[in-house]
């Protein structure tokens, strides 16, 4: 189930790549690609699977003077990854560093959607939440208060109908103002039970010597914890590939790759 | 069958039920949870594949296909 290339796709994406790269991210089904094409006028709809995104597509638009390049990731309900599509999106949004990931999410099934968002700002902090298909929630009577969730994640909400292009600019600014007016985001943090804080205390501290500010030191630690080899390897490919002499990070991998 | 827990691999086709527990541990548990199946979640089996197995169930918004192997795992209670 390894996915390989993402290296070839990063540097890919590293040419032209303008001012920012943000990340779209979210659920199957919840508007990314409409969002994408929407945002860039690109059509990209093309790969073996019609109406699936299973390849990065990656396309830019201009907003207040600033270049923007958008990459429209697969689906994924996890970045535990259990799927090729949930490993090129969770290895983007962990190793690609986007300046900014907005998660889009089905406003009529906010409880499963946020799960990923969870997930994603656990990554990152540069966290932007779309509220998409607020058109079917209100067709399902569904009524949302955004400024709480908002409140209540600590992150920018951006109420959308992809499909119509309503809310679109309100996500370019909310973009705009994240990247380049460094407005100060503050995720809520998930705080695990004492076990596993302690667990994460324990490590941490060396965990960030391992990765000396190329990754998160709390999610790494965290899925050391977890203990699952594949995402445990690409962290050691990360590290080798930001600085290919430390030997800290070959040995690890060498560890990683001996226990299969 | 109302005030009964037991696998969710039992659950018929058409009927609903409520999440009560997830019993397995590592990596299997936490896609169970990260795919909506955790506890107090509504799940409705929807139909099952030609072989028996999988099962694609409704929860949470989506529909997911479980094996046997991983419904086994998940405790329920039916609420319809
Ligand atoms: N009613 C409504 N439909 C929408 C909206 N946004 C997108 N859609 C529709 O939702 C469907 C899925 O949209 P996509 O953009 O392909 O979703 P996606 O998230 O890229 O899907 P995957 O890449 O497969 O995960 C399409 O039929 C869109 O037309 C919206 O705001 N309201
Ligand atoms: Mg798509």
């Amino acid at each position: 189930m390894q996915v390989t290339g993402l290296q070839e796709f990063l540097e890919r994406i590293e040419e032209n790549k303008g001012d920012a790269v943000i990340a779209l991210a979210g659920n199957p089904n919840t508007g990314k690609s409409t969002v994408f094409n929407s945002l860039t006028g690109l059509n990209q709809h093309t790969g073996n699977w019609p109406g699936k995104t299973v390849v990065f597509a990656k396309g830019s638009y201009r907003y207040k003077k600033k270049n923007i390049t958008l990459v429209d990731l697969p689906g994924a309900y996890s970045l535990l990854a259990n799927s090729a599509d949930e490993q090129v999106a969770r290895d983007f949004i962990c190793f690609g560093k986007p300046d900014a990931t907005v998660v889009v999410v089905d406003a009529t099934c906010l409880e499963r959607n946020l799960n990923l968002a969870l997930q994603v700002m656990e990554i990152t902090p540069q966290t932007i939440l779309c509220v998409n298909l607020i058109d079917e929630a209100k067709r399902k009577k569904m009524a949302i208060d955004f400024s709480k969730l908002a409140d209540l994640l600590g992150v920018p909400v951006i109420p959308t109908v992809a499909r119509d292009k309503v809310g679109l600019l309100d996500l370019k600014e909310s973009i705009h103002r994240v990247v380049f007016e460094k407005q100060l985001l503050q995720p809520r943090r998930i705080v695990y039970n004492k076990v596993i804080e302690s667990a994460i205390e324990k490590i941490q501290e060396e965990v960030e010597v391992l990765v000396h500010g190329s990754l998160n030191s709390r999610w790494v630690a965290l899925r050391l914890l977890d203990g699952d080899p594949t995402i445990i390897r690409e962290i050691f490919n990360h590290l080798q590939r930001m600085d290919p002499g430390d030997q800290q990070s070959k040995r690890a991998l060498k560890v990683v790759e001996d226990c299969g | 069958m109302l005030d009964q827990v037991f696998a969710l691999t039992y659950l018929p086709i058409g009927r609903k039920a409520q999440v009560i527990k997830v019993g397995t541990e590592g990596l299997i548990r936490n896609r169970l949870l990260d795919l909506g199946f955790v506890p107090s979640a509504i799940v409705e089996a929807i139909r099952k594949s030609p072989a028996g197995d999988p099962i694609a169930y409704r929860i949470r918004g989506a529909v997911i296909a479980l094996r046997s192997e991983e419904s086994r795992q998940i405790q329920v209670r039916v609420v319809d």
